[in-house]
């Protein structure tokens, strides 16, 4: 993402990196809007009690803990950016965003475990809405979940070598924020509503 | 440039990141696709004309044949030629030319943009030929038809068109980014948010709409593929899935896509126009501020085209409203541009022709569209060839009429020729005259209750009026003429790469940066980067001698 030439910053004064990674942040809010719309309109011409009775209950307890590992990885990434004293080492902001990734590595590795569960207990796509926007909304949040460890990893080793700009940085940890803010929304509701 | 010729011909012009090769290259795509969605509307009008009759170049259209030739007529049309063509080719093309920069914020992005949408045009063809045939149920895709095998009868043609349909979407949001945030962060020193010619606003305006609306059908499309391929039941009724839903889903984003494909349209016209009347634009501001309104009116209009799948009726009103505020902006767009025209000198090159042409047409378009954008009227109309029509007469200058001026004006900056004048104007009559007969047909058809979606009246007897089998002949051979004219095109534009004219850099004697830089522009394009001192339309500017003042010139 490293620009060929030199690009001031324009009116706006964003760096380039961060403006297009907030304009598809954009477009992704606006995706999951569309899939959280899907899901309220189908649930609330549902006749009957939703959950669908006979239908396997959601994981909400591990899943309660599970969010807060979510969002215990986009503070620390936020702080391994953030240092207002200014002492930060780059090994020290590389360690502290490799924590952040490992993080939500858990986070997928404990959501996907819960999954195979469920799809034991009989929770499956083809089992009725419930279970096909179950897997719809969660599994897309997951995709971008390993999307967004696969990019943190590949920003730690860009790090190490200088190969990254600091606004390329940024963009990356912007996708991060990104995951970790939206997941809350989804986990009310999905699991609690 | 010793360094630009001794690249191979892949690096240089197959995996370019130049914004102009790139621009070339979906500019060139979209119109080879024009081609297959020309002969895909030739061949159903010809059984519309001649039912049964086997089409010369094609053979007997059976009811799938049928269906697979509209879908994809339709898709093609506005996904792999409007879309391509208006925004992502010339937007590629002239937006750094014309804001006075080397190339895009992101060109490896702009890379990959166009290879997933050289991909997207792969999927498509191949959709058409899988077994099964290609997919039958309409540009819309409504479910259940689309959602299973059992009623569409295309298991393979189905999932790959909305595949297809996925690509393109991908192509063009990273278009998007790169468009937004190159003229935010890459104009020339001095071009001030007031200084930035209309039609670069207007990709900036539609990529910003598009990538607004874009979400919403991705996460619907995700959900109509796993209905086909996984058998989940989002949109079956029977499973407690929603059809309509769809609906919902696809027109909010399908509605504002119009309005996408329109402004970048009205910007090209905004161009031409001011250089063939040597006259400011009347009303910069306005023009912009109203684009804007258009942009976010067309966020909520979108169920004006559900009037009867059984919506609320108070909902249908309200739809009916926002869908009658919104020719407002329109019309106000269309007033300053017959304001810039008043008074002005006028010269009748072809592409001035076709910027005229445009405003006439789009007018007949948005007018028959007050009709359909109110429910009273809609439910009357609905689904019949008024439909067809009125659509018609807003796309069709918009993507071809349009298409034409801008390529017919650009032609010299692009390849540093000049087309043929002559031809270019055989051309031009030859297109708009059949155009005419082609749509004002299909309005009385439509008005007299003919349906979009018959295929042949021998299984509808009881509706077949002989009247009107007329018309639709007359549409048919106005549909070819127009389609032998732009053998005209093709050879023109073909003879006059090699053999044109040579253009010098500023041939129309126009303001914009991009006349600054040579024709055909280097990698580059400026030997020197430019600075802005003025708007973009100081056309005849009292108390000077020339009639123009280009931007780049120091007081």
């Amino acid at each position: 993402m490293v620009a060929s030439t030199d690009r001031q910053r324009g009116s706006l004064g964003i760096p380039s990196a961060v403006l297009g990674m907030v304009l598809f942040l954009a477009t992704e809010v606006m995706f999951f809007a569309g899939l959280v719309s899907a899901f309220l309109v189908v649930k609330a011409r549902w006749i009957g009690a939703w959950p669908p009775p006979g239908q396997p209950r959601l994981p909400v307890e591990v899943t309660a803990v599970n969010t807060v590992v979510l969002l215990a990885s986009g503070v620390i990434l936020w702080l391994a950016a953030h240092d207002r004293a200014g002492q930060q080492t780059l090994a020290a902001v590389r360690r502290r965003s490799l924590i952040a990734a490992l993080l939500g590595a858990t986070f997928v590795t404990v959501q996907g475990f819960e999954w195979t569960r469920l799809l034991a207990y009989g929770l499956t796509m083809r089992s009725g809405p419930y279970g096909s926007f179950f897997y719809l909304i969660v599994g897309t949040h997951a995709a971008h979940a390993v999307a967004a460890v696969v990019a943190l990893l590949w920003a730690v080793a860009r790090l190490g070598s200088q190969k990254i700009s600091a606004d390329g940085f940024r963009a990356v940890r912007l996708f991060w924020y990104f995951v970790v803010g939206v997941w809350p929304i989804l986990y009310v509701l999905v699991y609690l509503m | 440039m010793a360094h630009a010729q001794q690249q191979s011909f892949w690096s240089r012009y197959v995996f370019s990141t130049d914004h102009k090769i790139i621009g070339l290259q979906y500019l060139f795509t979209g119109m080879f696709m024009g081609l297959v969605g020309s002969f895909l509307a030739y061949v159903f009008r010809m059984q519309l004309a001649f039912p049964g009759e086997p089409v010369p170049l094609f053979g007997v259209v059976t009811p799938l044949h049928y269906n697979a030739l509209v879908t994809n007529h339709g898709a093609i049309m506005i996904f792999w030629v409007a879309m391509p063509i208006l925004i992502a080719g010339l937007g590629n093309y002239l937006i750094p030319l014309m804001i006075g920069c080397d190339d895009m914020v992101f060109p490896r992005l702009n890379r990959l943009s166009y290879q997933i949408f050289f991909l997207s045009t792969v999927v498509i063809l191949v959709s058409l030929f899988v077994p099964g045939g290609g997919f039958g149920g309409a540009w819309t895709a409504y479910p259940p038809l689309s959602a299973s095998a059992q009623y569409n009868h295309t298991p393979w043609g189905a999932p790959l068109w909305l595949i297809a349909v996925a690509l393109e979407f991908v192509a063009f949001l990273l278009g998007g980014i790169n468009f937004v945030t190159t003229v935010m962060n890459a104009r020339a020193p001095g071009m001030g948010p007031m200084q930035i010619p209309i039609f670069v606003w207007m990709v900036v305006i539609a990529s910003i709409v598009f990538m607004a609306s874009v979400g919403p059908l991705v996460a619907g499309a995700i959900m109509l593929l796993f209905d086909q391929l996984l058998g989940t039941h989002f949109y079956d009724p029977k499973a407690g899935g929603d059809p309509i839903l769809w609906q919902h889903l696809f027109w909010f984003f399908g509605h504002p896509e119009v309005y996408v494909v329109l402004l970048p349209a009205l910007g090209i016209v905004a161009e031409v126009i001011t250089v063939f009347s040597r006259k400011k634009l009347f009303a910069y501001k306005t023009i912009l501020y109203t684009a804007f309104a258009t942009g976010i009116i067309s966020f909520f209009v979108w169920a004006h085209h559900q009037f009867v799948a059984g919506i609320d009726p108070r909902m249908a009103h309200l739809f009916t409203i926002t869908t009658l505020i919104i020719s407002v902006p329109i019309a106000e767009m269309t007033f300053a541009f017959i304001a810039t025209l008043y008074g002005g000198s006028i010269e009748l090159r072809t592409p001035m022709l076709w910027a005229l042409a445009f405003i006439a047409e789009f007018l007949v378009g948005g007018v028959t569209g007050i009709f359909l954008g109110a429910n009273a009227t809609d439910i009357y109309l609905h689904d019949s060839y008024f439909v067809v029509a009125h659509f018609h007469y807003t796309f069709f200058p918009i993507a071809i009429i349009a298409g034409f001026a801008a390529l017919t004006y650009w032609f010299p900056k692009m390849f540093g020729r000049h087309m043929n004048e002559t031809l270019g104007k055989i051309h031009f009559w030859g297109t708009i005259i059949p155009f005419n007969f082609i749509f004002l047909p299909l309005f009385v058809l439509g008005a007299a209750g003919e349906h979009r979606r018959i295929y042949s009246y021998e299984h509808f007897s009881q509706l077949f009026t002989p009247g009107l089998q007329n018309l639709r002949v007359l549409a048919t051979v106005a549909l070819v003429v127009m389609l032998l004219f732009q053998f005209v095109f093709l050879y023109n534009f073909i003879r006059s790469l090699f053999a044109g004219e040579k253009a010098e850099e500023n041939p129309w004697k126009a303001n914009t940066l991009e006349w600054l830089a040579p024709s055909p522009p280097p990698h580059g394009n400026f030997a020197e980067m430019p600075t802005v001192y003025r708007g973009p339309y100081e056309y005849s500017v009292p108390g000077r001698p020339l009639d123009y003042w280009p931007q780049h010139l120091p007081n």
